[in-house]
This record gives structure tokens, sequence and C-alpha cells, in this order.
């Protein structure tokens, strides 16, 4: 069973859960330390992340570039606007592939969950075509579509 | 092979995805699938033009006429795809945990 839950929100939000069996500190800095980073921000196996630039203080940047061993990659940049250690991370992002998809804003809290962390991530497009978009293209972050979810949208579209 | 970036481009646009819930119910001409939309043909065509680039649809040439119908197995591949991606955040996260739990582990041993 996964333990990883993606919804969508309303037209612009994308709402992702997770738990992590450690405590908020160490969860926080995992995200935004980036020698911890590049060990485990990679997505598929065997790709990996030679540049991580991350500088955890309102304003500081963000700049990730993944590479999938075969010459292929593309990279990420963005800009961290509010942080409150260990709990919250407010960001800016968008991809580079290579023309930049729009801002996305991600709000990610860390709730201290009995003896682990309980992430709570909110995502916000800004609209539903970009959401649609990223949803499908999201490389970094996964998303929930599914077949299910396409075949829902063409009903509603019959309608 | 379809044209993954086309095809979720061609599907973040309304009409488009009309157009693809149209064809759901079977083959159509440009005339029929114009029909329903407050557009020209030619902007219908248009549209029927990145779907087919985008490897969505597929069109036969029968006389004058070009009906569309959808590709088989198009969004099984897109569902394969995001099946994937959605792995992949998994993997991200799994390697986390791990990441997690040796330092756990390296924390205890120097307590000791």
């Amino acid at each position: 069973m996964s333990k990883l839950t993606i919804a969508t929100d309303g037209e612009t939000h994308v709402l992702i859960t997770r738990r992590f069996a450690a405590p908020p500190e160490e969860v926080f800095r995992a995200h935004t330390d980036p020698e911890w980073m590049q060990q485990w921000l990679l997505g598929p196996d065997g790709w990996t992340m030679p540049v991580c630039i991350s500088e955890p203080w309102a304003g500081g940047r963000i700049r990730f570039e993944w590479c999938d061993g075969k010459g292929g990659g593309f990279y990420l940049t963005g800009e961290y606007v509010e942080l409150d250690p260990p709990h919250r991370i407010v960001h800016v992002e968008r991809m580079h592939l290579p023309d930049p998809t729009p801002d996305n804003h991600v709000e990610t809290l860390l709730e201290a969950d009995g003896d682990g962390t309980m992430l709570r991530m909110r995502m916000t497009l800004p609209d539903a075509e970009t959401r649609t978009a990223m949803l499908a293209t999201g490389m970094e972050h996964g998303m929930e579509a599914s077949y299910a979810r396409l075949e829902s949208t063409f009903t509603g579209q019959l309608k | 092979m379809m044209d993954l970036d086309a095809a979720f481009t061609a599907l973040g646009d309304p009409t488009r995805r009309a157009i693809l819930a149209r064809l759901a119910q079977g083959e159509a001409t440009v005339t029929e699938l114009a029909k329903p939309f407050s557009i020209s043909q030619p902007a219908i065509s248009r549209h029927l033009r990145m779907l087919e680039q985008a490897g969505l649809i597929a069109r036969r040439v029968e006389g004058a006429k070009r009906p569309c119908r959808l590709t088989p197995g198009a969004f099984e591949e897109m569902d394969g795809w995001l099946a994937m991606m959605r792995r992949a955040m998994e993997t991200n996260y799994a390697r986390l945990d791990q990441l997690l739990a040796a330092r756990n582990d390296a924390g205890k041993g120097t307590e000791v």
C-alpha cells in the first residue's frame, strides 16, 4: 500500500500527503539541505541531480538539474518565499523543458505525528489548464491523474 | 509511437478534450465535430491536426471526407506514463525513508 496521496482541490490546487518515520526537524532538513536532496530527490532509478542549489531563506534561490545518465535531463528553478523551520516551507518553482512552465506556488507543512512527521504539500497553479498540464507532465512531483480521471474529464465535457 | 508531450499539451485545451469525448462515441467527420462548437471548421481542423500529431487520433480517407477516430491504445500509453511518474515520486520518498532511517540509526549509535 502506498503511503502517498495525491488529490486535486478546487480548480488550481494539488494536495499531497506523506508520512515519514522521522521528526519534522529531519524531514525539513531533507527538503532544504542540498546534500540531503541530492540523495533522494532523483525521480526514477538511474537519474542523478548533479546540480542542487538550495538557499533556504526568504528570497533564496532554488535550482535543481537532473540527468538520466544517457545525455538527457531537465532543470527546475525557483525561489524560497517564506520558511518557518521545521514546520513550513513556502516556495515558487518552475520546470524548464526547456521552456519554463508557469509558476507553481508550493506550501509544505511538516507536523509532528507521533514519533514521525506528516507532510502536507499544497501546490497552487495559475489556472486550471496549467494544473491539468502539470498533473500530466510533472516530472518531479508525480501526479494523481489516471485513466479514470481522464474519462471523467471526457464525460464532463459531453454534458 | 505517440508524442507524450504533444499528447498532454493537446489535452490541456477544453475544445480538444470535447473533440476526444465526441470521438470516444465513434468515428466522426470534421463537419460533425464542428457542429457543437461556435468556432469555424478551419479552427476545428487545426485542433484535429494537433490531436493527430500527438498520436491521439487517426484519420482515414473516404472519398472527399477524412473521418477521425481515437487511436486505439493511446490513452493506455499515457496512463502507463502517468503511473511511471507516480512511481518516480514514490521512489523518491522511499529513498528519503531510507536516508532518514540511516540517520536515525547513526544518531542512536553516537548516543550509546
